[in-house]
């Protein structure tokens, strides 16, 4: 079979063809919107699905038969592949940048990830916006979006991976204000693209670190050929990196705290909920916002360089995983559950690669990215059914109308919650017991807390929206009905993968094989130092222990919001203050809006505008400079009598000055 | 003894006053006279230095000043009739046309 393949194409080339098939969708799919805007026909509805569709899917083909190809090298052998330059995109003196794909262990985990989850969502899409105006824009923008994510996942130099970086931040403010006609969701797009600004300003500095570091160092041309951001380079020259290791890590980091939604930066994500909802699932919650955890664990090399910045890493992702994980507790719009439970599922990413348990985190990314998308699929699914209502105080009972969304959904929310034997527990665990492992105890007991609460929220979530009773009228509850097989269908592949994807990272204690950690090792770079405390044996006794702590929130929250559903009220006036704190989500966007957004927008109309360009550039400038100008010219012409004595007269002394200058000089 | 000294100040003396009278005399046909006055003073260093110097290079100039100045003094006299049958007058300062 892959001998029949690679006699007709180079492995090379199919390495390209990943990315090309998505970005041939975009551009079609780009151009037939276009043409039907600027010619006034309906675009057709089966092209662009086959397109944007197919596509895809042949993406993702490509990526499996890749897959294949390096899982069949010998034992020994490296399954990585690099395909050297396409063609060399900028040239200077000092620096070279190419244009390469780099597919090893965990690029091509990525790839497999971005490329299948992302096609199942495409496929799901064809039947969420099937009744939308912008079908094939949406097409088009969706495609686009796994081009870069490829391209970020893909590309063999840092400045490729900041292509696809930006890439998919375009597409995430495209795709968040889709339905820009409303003025909120427009807002919304904006709000992303511009936290996600502060955080790349991060990125670009540690870039800039990095080629300063190296090109500063006299290092041997042929070994590096001006390709200061090639990571095998960096890789190769870390050690030259080891003064400034601090603050590019740091910097770096900042750029993945921005686009992975980690405190203080995350609060664009609750409000990226504002696009379809099958954006929320492919962007901001399986792939994109998994795009700082990807950068942190590709230049690991970096990361263990910088102790420091290795546990600034892991103190930011727990604390973000259990203040997120709060917040989920009490909010009411379904989207907004799901979008803080991606903030808390990525602070633990990031606890992970904090802690030197890279493999850990890139296994967690893996299953989140299963039961993440199908949880928001799900929820699409319900949204979709009760005609864009999102607030689960008013649903309830679901589980008669729509069993499929219904079961597959709690499948997520056992995976998410981390019941045996989904594919959250696995990763979780894998997390949780690195870090104990690691001897980060306090880290350890924040992400345990986090853990049980990941648990209560979810499945109150479950209660208030399938289970219980329905809260909705007669007439609208008759209208509520399964969602079409286009996705269903997706909803339940993503959910037999989020039931058994975990197995693949099964640890030893468990009797597994701990396959991705093999695979994924040679990639990272080991950490030095670490106190290893416990044994199988404990970590057997800690796997069960956080089973029976999630188990217990699990049947906790099932109980008071399926069935007692008096209790939350009752519990809320108990502690009214806190529960007003978590409600109002510690009024985070509040104080960033009061002492960042307002001061900001104040000095901007007060100052900028008011003073420095109203004033000053118009005033004084543009109208100054045509104000001078008129002077001048009435001076000029009181000089133009018409008496030519008077210019005779002025040759003359011009010609006196002239003579002077030329004898005293 | 009249030294080359002598001839040159004359010939500034003769140069300042044509000046003088191009820039503050009124009527053409005077100002015209002294631009006359000043190539006279041009043609007299001329001959001054050709003398001085022992060459014919000066003398030849000064033929070459004469052609130019007789040229210059027709156009200048054609077109001082034609300003004169245009506007009946020939002074300068009434003839201002080109003012800004």
């Amino acid at each position: 079979m892959l001998d029949l393949i690679y006699k007709y194409v180079s492995p090379q080339t199919l390495a390209w063809l990943i990315v090309a098939f998505p970005l041939a969708g975009a551009l079609l799919n780009g151009i037939h919107s276009l043409l039907a805007g600027r010619f006034h026909f309906k675009p057709s509805k089966v092209f662009t699905s086959i397109l944007g569709v197919g596509l895809p899917f042949f993406s993702f083909a490509v990526t499996l038969i890749i897959f294949a190809t390096l899982i069949g090298f010998p034992q020994g052998q490296e399954p990585t592949m690099i395909t050297g330059p396409l063609f060399e995109w900028a040239a200077t003196q000092g620096l070279s940048i190419t244009f390469g794909l780099k597919l090893d262990q965990l690029s091509l985990v990525m790839a497999l990830i971005v490329t299948g989850v992302g096609s199942l969502i495409h496929l799901y899409s064809t039947g969420y916006m099937a009744h939308d105006e912008g079908y094939a824009r949406y097409f088009s923008h969706l495609n686009l979006f796994l081009t870069f994510m490829l391209l970020l996942v893909l590309g063999d130099s840092l400045v490729l991976l900041f292509v696809g970086w930006e890439g998919v931040g375009l597409c995430s403010y495209l795709l968040i204000g889709f339905w820009f006609e409303d003025p909120y969701k427009a807002y919304c797009g904006k709000k992303a693209f511009i936290v996600n600004r502060i955080g790349d300003t991060g990125f670009l500095l540690g870039m800039f670190l990095i080629y300063t570091a190296l090109a500063g160092a006299d290092l041997p041309a042929e070994q590096h050929q001006n390709q200061f951001f090639n990571f095998e380079v960096i890789r190769h020259f870390s050690a030259y990196l080891l003064p400034a290791a601090t603050p590019i890590c740091l910097l770096l980091f900042l750029g993945a705290v921005g686009k992975s939604a980690q405190i203080p930066l995350y609060v664009w994500l609750p409000d990226a909920m504002a696009g379809p909802t099958p954006v929320s699932a492919l962007i901001h919650a399986a792939t994109m916002v998994t795009a700082g955890v990807y950068m942190v664990a590709r230049l690991s090399f970096l990361y263990v360089m910088s102790p420091f910045a290795m546990e600034v890493v892991a103190w930011t992702g727990a604390i973000t995983a259990l203040f997120a994980a709060t917040i989920g507790l009490l909010q009411t719009d379904i989207k907004k559950v799901l979008a803080y439970s991606t903030i808390s599922q990525l602070g633990y990413m990031f606890l992970a690669l904090g802690v030197g348990a890279f493999s850990a985190g890139i296994f967690h990314l893996m299953t989140h990215a299963f039961f993440k998308a199908l949880l928001f699929l799900g929820a699409g699914s319900v949204i979709h059914a009760l005609g864009g209502e999102q607030d689960i105080t008013k649903m309830g009972g679901l589980k008669e109308r729509m069993p499929i969304t219904c079961w597959t959904f709690v499948i997520a929310s056992a995976a998410i919650a981390g019941i045996f034997p989904f594919a959250g527990f696995f990763s979780k665990d894998a997390i949780l017991w690195h870090t104990f492992h690691g001897g980060h105890i306090s880290l350890w007991l924040i992400a345990f807390l986090g853990a049980g609460l990941t648990a209560f929220y979810m499945f109150r979530l479950v209660g208030m929206v399938f289970f219980g009773e329905p809260v909705m009228k007669a007439a609208q509850w008759m209208k509520v009905h399964e969602s079409p097989p286009s996705m269903a269908s997706v909803l339940m592949i993503l959910a037999v993968l989020s039931a058994v994807g975990g197995w693949i990272g099964i640890p030893y204690a468990l009797g597994g094989g701990d396959h991705l950690q093999e695979w994924l090792a040679p990639v990272f770079a080991k950490t030095v130092g670490v106190i290893e405390i416990g044994s199988h044996a404990t970590e057997i006794v800690m796997a069960v222990l956080s089973l029976l702590w999630a188990l217990h929130f699990v049947i906790l929250a099932w109980v008071i919001y399926a069935q007692r559903k008096e209790w939350p009220a009752r519990m809320a006036g108990r502690l009214r203050l806190l529960y007003r704190l978590v409600f109002n989500k510690y009024w985070i966007d509040e104080i960033y809006n009061f002492l960042i957004v307002r001061p900001l927008i104040w000095t901007s109309e007060k100052f900028l505008w008011g003073i420095m360009d109203v004033r000053l550039i118009d005033q004084f400038g543009v109208h100054g400079t045509g104000r001078m100008m008129l002077v001048w010219n009435r001076l000029v012409t009181l000089m133009q009598t018409g008496v030519v004595q008077q210019y005779l007269f002025f040759f003359v002394v011009g010609v006196i000055l002239i003579i002077w200058g030329m004898l005293f000089k | 003894m009249i030294t080359l000294n002598h001839y040159l100040i004359l010939a500034a003396l003769l140069f300042c006053i044509g000046i003088f009278g191009v820039i503050v005399r009124r009527n053409i046909l005077i100002i015209l006279m002294s631009i006359e006055l000043m190539l006279s003073a041009v043609n007299l260093v001329f001959i001054a230095f050709s003398r001085y110097l022992g060459g014919l290079d000066g003398h030849v100039w000064v033929f070459m000043v004469l052609t130019v100045a007789a040229a210059e003094a027709a156009v200048g006299l054609g077109i001082i009739v034609a300003v004169f049958r245009n506007k009946e007058t020939v002074y300068v300062d009434e003839v201002k046309e080109l003012k800004g």
